[in-house]
């Protein structure tokens, strides 16, 4: 095996049970998307505590007096919600559900964080494709998906409440903002997680997908070719990357993760890349 | 082996061509010996699938014990595994669809068999084995984006006015769950009760339908008191084979179930079957015991197949044994 790829980052300790580095390659955003008749992308406020109510199966109308307080001169249907969760394990859900725990410590003690969990109530769609199909023909419902496929199926997404207790709503700036803030220097294993960030401009459920591989490389000339792959998706996917409203990684992080390459991968002792 | 023998010896019988009989005989014995091992196959395949089931559901075998039947917690968090929202789901949707089909197979071959135009039982028939073709993911997707939406905005409302919205009928009318996933299934099964019930019925010799016509039998009196009984061991079987694909239909349904571990006396509220939980959380499972757990719901599979099998065994030698009595 080459490489693997996955949202959940491991914790340092993990990484070194296996001998496995990680990187971050890009970040995205993932985003609640609700089917409302006649409501647009935006017109939904939720607050933080709300939407993990929500998902707790504590508020369950649309016309639930915390969402109306939020939301007023919104016309909001008498209509359950239903809430659409991914069926399978994922990345998506271990980002989504970190951040339900960040601002629900009942979200945190009864349904926890991880790539599938004991979900409260609602239905659940295998993949983000899943979950949107589910979403775009149950009247009323509520799920979430990683931004790029809202985008693409054309979903009504909501503006969340962030840590500054801005209502913010999905976007590249709101991905960057909150981007800005994680500290890829000072962390081990570039173990960074990035829901609930603060600043007034930061979308609160953001993630990065990572890499993974071997430390001890058997076929260094491979393992080159694959290094140097994702050097230039560095170089030259951030205008791919931009047009799905992904993140691209910071330049000065591609550097610390080359370097990290340098340092960790090895072929019999001696570092795959750069080329020797 | 005795049947086949008798030709032979007659065969055989001139002398100058008597040394053929023992090459004859090792050839009899070659292809005896080669028919029994491929049977023998099959029992070591079955033997095989459970040996290696069991196997890999041992962690989770000696972590929940028979505690696994009967618990409907679904925990990947805290590891506490049960398949008893997946045994709901998988008997209740069976249900639905068994029901559904099996009166609707027998009305449809009756038709073809006894009251269609040849021509028409032709088409029909042909359209029929067409709809057994059709391959389980395309059924998904015609129930998802078609069948679900018509279910929410169409029946389901309906029903919730005629059950009062409780019980059965209780909950948001999605489109998407354990009544939508019968139906799709009861579809699906259709075809396969329906042609190998037309198939039996064309069994019953002529001679006793003519016989009871002769005596001044209707055709409702024919079909009930002749076809009907002399084919029963046949339907028996075409519903038991209808059984075994509903139990086990795993893309169609996931689709459609909505993919939730709990258990709700609503026909409109989602849920899973033992069959489209492995679909969906097999390729993510990363904790041993939580695959583990996947790998015992296979093996409970496993175990209900057999059983409905020896049930079904049992059942049709009982009947039998009683008509036999009865005469």
């Amino acid at each position: 095996m080459d490489f693997g790829a996955s949202d959940a980052p491991l914790t340092p300790e993990e990484l070194d049970k296996d001998a496995l580095v990680q990187w971050p390659m890009i970040m995205g955003g993932v985003v609640p998307v609700v089917n409302l008749p006649g409501i647009q992308a935006g017109q939904v406020k939720l607050a933080n505590t709300t939407l993990a109510d929500i998902f707790l199966g504590k508020i369950t109308k649309w016309d639930d007096a915390a969402i109306k307080a939020d939301n007023p001169g919104l016309a909001l249907p008498g209509t359950a919600i239903t809430v659409v969760h991914r069926a399978d394990g994922s990345g998506t859900t271990w980002i989504f559900t970190n951040y339900l725990g960040k601002v629900s410590p009942e979200w945190k003690t009864q349904v926890g964080n991880d790539k599938a969990v004991a979900w409260p109530t609602g239905v659940g769609g295998k993949g983000n494709e899943g979950v949107a199909n589910y979403v775009q023909r149950i009247k009323g419902s509520l799920g979430y998906v990683e931004y790029a496929y809202a985008l693409q199926n054309k979903m009504t997404t909501v503006m969340l409440k962030n840590r500054a207790g801005q209502f913010v709503a999905p976007a590249a700036d709101t991905f960057q903002a909150a981007a800005a803030n994680a500290d890829w220097a000072g962390a081990k294993g570039f173990y960074v997680v990035l829901t609930d960030q603060p600043g007034a401009k930061s979308w609160p459920i953001i993630g990065a997908s990572f890499i993974l591989m071997h430390k001890e490389q058997a076929k260094p000339a491979q393992a080159y070719q694959v290094l140097k792959f994702f050097a230039w998706c560095y170089a030259n996917g951030g205008k791919a990357a931009s047009e799905l409203d992904y993140v691209p990684m910071p330049e000065s992080v591609v550097k610390q993760v080359e370097k990290a390459w340098s340092e960790q991968i090895t072929a019999a002792g001696k570092p795959v890349w750069p080329m020797q | 082996m005795q049947i086949l023998s008798e030709p032979q010896a007659i065969e055989t019988t001139p002398p100058a061509e008597a040394g053929r009989r023992p090459r004859l005989n090792v050839m009899d014995r070659f292809i005896h010996g080669v028919v029994m091992v491929s049977a023998l196959v099959v029992v070591v395949l079955i033997a095989g699938l459970f040996a290696e089931l069991a196997w890999g559901s041992r962690l989770s075998i000696g972590r929940f014990g028979w505690r696994f039947l009967a618990s409907d917690a679904w925990n990947p968090v805290t590891g506490e595994f049960g398949a008893l929202s997946s045994l709901f789901g998988t008997l209740v949707t069976t249900i639905i669809a068994l029901a559904l089909a099996i009166p609707l197979s027998l009305a449809i071959a009756l038709y073809l068999v006894e009251l269609a135009p040849p021509r028409l039982a032709a088409v029909v028939g042909g359209a029929i084995e067409l709809l057994a073709a059709i391959p389980s993911i395309i059924y998904g997707m015609w129930g998802l984006f078609l069948f679900a939406p018509f279910m929410a905005d169409h029946v389901q409302p309906w029903l919730q006015r005629l059950g009062g919205g409780v019980f059965l009928v209780s909950g948001p009318p999605m489109g998407i769950g354990m009544l939508t996933a019968g139906l799709v299934l009861a579809l699906m099964v259709l075809p396969f009760i329906t042609a190998i019930s037309r198939d039996v019925f064309r069994l019953v010799p002529p001679v006793l339908r003519e016989s009871a016509f002769g005596l001044g039998a209707t055709t409702a009196e024919v079909t009930r008191k002749v076809t009907l009984p002399y084919t029963l061991r046949g339907i028996v079987g075409a519903a038991f084979l209808g059984l075994g694909r509903a139990l086990g239909e795993t893309m169609a349904v996931t689709f459609v179930i909505g993919n939730d571990h709990a258990i709700s006396p609503s026909l409109f509220a989602s849920g899973n079957t033992i069959s489209s939980t492995l679909a969906n959380e097999f390729t993510e499972a990363s904790e041993p015991l939580y695959l583990s757990s996947l790998v015992e719901l296979g093996l409970v599979l496993l175990a209900i197949t057999i059983l409905v099998q020896i049930a079904a065994q049992l059942w049709l030698g009982w009947m039998s044994r009683g008509r036999e009595e009865g005469r």
